[in-house]
């Protein structure tokens, strides 16, 4: 996926969340460190300009909440910050790759103890397949088929001065 | 982002990115602290045994919160009230407690490398809480991590440490993780508890207060530790008070922005003027919240990596 693919992807997972959300103050962004920070920062801009109404967007960091932290070295931890209030509004939790679940489970976990939302969305820039757990996106940006072995890589121009989408094989 | 260990011994073994990693994990830690409900699962289903042979109030209790937020299961053991009274040694209470399935054990003990001895036999992760004059490594994180969040920085302040330098263990692993870190670190206090030997550890030694905090962006106090002294080791309290005592006539002549730290408890009107340890200058209750935070971080990364990354000690 070149920049153009990826901001076209972007551009309809916004008119998708636009679709099915109602415009007004019960709809936010939260961000899962660290690949879906960028990817909520892009849905934000462009559902607040549809809106006409800054979107409020948040991050999230799960490392607290992983269900496998005594099998590897502890993860780096990044910043969780959720400058308003969770409970009763329309949450979508958004991350780069949607790949065994797991995360998206800790994420939901973390969420938790910041309220009890209205609702629940997830918005994926890629969906690579391969879940352990029962979850599903609300709202895809491309499906790609990936071996197990292979690595799928996001970047961002924040953070690598490109936008593009990867598949490394191993 | 790099940790490597099994157990939280002293900070002399840590490099300086190792502090670093502890720093910044701390600091998620810390913003947990914050929300309305303050407890992650990140220990579920671990069990952590408090193992203080030496009496400790609040790094005991700092400990125990840490552990809770974490959600660990605690088991808590004190010299009082414990099997050291009917002659058990400290090894074999140890193998008991490891037999029980405990992942962690935090110590404290009056005797310098006791969490080492533990370490070396046992499978579960060692944390020394304070162990005689040798190291006391979560409060030298604790006040860098402060230091950091107040000045934004360690590297090139100047620190100086004063009051009882050869009796604490604070000072020790607070001059290790300071120099570490790039900080200037100065000692003072009476020459009978600040050795010249302590030169070698990469830090100015002098006997002249005044001198010795003009400069200072950090004023890190230490509590005269009567319990260790064997001896008289200077003549009174209150000449100790006139000589080397943080009083405002001395503050005043000092940075307008130095901060003052204490790692408790503290004697007011012995090393600290009542009203400076009260004042906006004083950052000794954040020291108390970050000390938390600190541990957190501590247990969370030790729980953390059972793979080929790890190293024994």
């Amino acid at each position: 996926m070149n920049a153009g693919a990826m901001q076209r992807a972007l551009t309809r997972m916004a008119h998708e969340i636009v679709e099915a959300n109602e415009s007004g103050n019960d709809v936010v962004l939260i961000g899962i460190q660290r690949g879906g920070v960028s990817v909520a920062q892009r849905l934000a801009k462009i559902v607040s300009d549809i809106w006409k109404n800054p979107l409020p967007t948040g991050t999230l960091d799960v490392g607290m909440h992983r269900d496998d932290l005594a099998a590897h070295a502890a993860p780096p931890m990044h910043p969780t910050v959720i400058p308003f209030d969770v409970a009763d509004k329309t949450v979508i939790l958004i991350d780069d790759v949607l790949f065994s679940g797991r995360t998206t489970r800790a994420a939901l976990d973390a969420l938790n103890d910041f309220g009890r939302p209205k609702k629940i969305q997830l918005a994926v820039l890629v969906d690579r397949g391969h879940r352990e757990l029962p979850i599903k996106a609300d709202f895809v940006g491309k499906n790609v088929p990936t071996a197990l072995t292979e690595k799928v890589n996001v970047r961002f121009k924040e953070d690598d001065q490109v936008d593009e989408v990867v598949i490394e094989k191993p | 982002m790099s940790w490597r260990h099994k157990h939280l011994l002293d900070i002399e073994s840590l490099s300086a990115d190792e502090i670093v990693t502890v720093l910044d994990t701390a600091r998620a830690f810390k913003a947990v602290g914050t929300r309305a409900i303050k407890k992650v699962p990140a220990l579920r289903g671990k069990t952590v045994v408090n193992l203080f042979v030496e009496p400790s109030t609040r790094t005991r209790i700092s400990f125990e919160l840490a552990e809770q937020r974490l959600s660990a299961d605690i088991i808590n053991f004190s010299a009082e009230s414990s099997s050291f009274k009917k002659g058990e040694t400290l090894k074999d209470t140890a193998r008991n407690l490891e037999a029980l399935n405990a992942d962690m054990i935090v110590m404290r003990h009056s005797a310098s490398g006791a969490p080492h001895f533990l370490a070396r036999f046992l499978h579960a992760s060692v944390i020394n809480a304070g162990d005689g004059a040798h190291e006391h490594p979560t409060q030298a994180l604790l006040d860098t991590f402060t230091v950091r969040e107040k000045k934004g920085k360690v590297a090139g302040l100047n620190v100086t440490i004063l009051g009882d330098i050869l009796y604490s263990r604070v000072a020790r692993s607070n001059i290790w993780a300071l120099t570490k870190l790039g900080a200037n670190v100065t000692l003072c206090g009476p020459s009978t508890l600040v050795p010249k030997v302590f030169e070698q550890m990469g830090c100015r030694v002098t006997y002249d207060v005044e001198e010795a905090i003009r400069d200072a962006d950090i004023i890190n106090l230490l509590r005269i530790q009567h319990e260790r002294q064997r001896k008289t080791m200077f003549p009174s309290l209150s000449e100790y008070t006139s000589f080397f005592g943080l009083t405002k006539a001395r503050l005043a002549k000092t940075k307008p922005d130095a901060l003052i730290m204490h790692p408790g408890p503290i004697n007011r009107g012995v090393e600290i003027d009542s009203e400076i340890a009260d004042c906006a200058r004083s950052v000794i209750l954040d020291q108390v919240t970050n000390g938390l935070a600190v541990r957190m971080a501590v247990l969370f990364l030790l729980n953390g990596g059972k793979g080929p990354q790890e190293i024994a000690i």
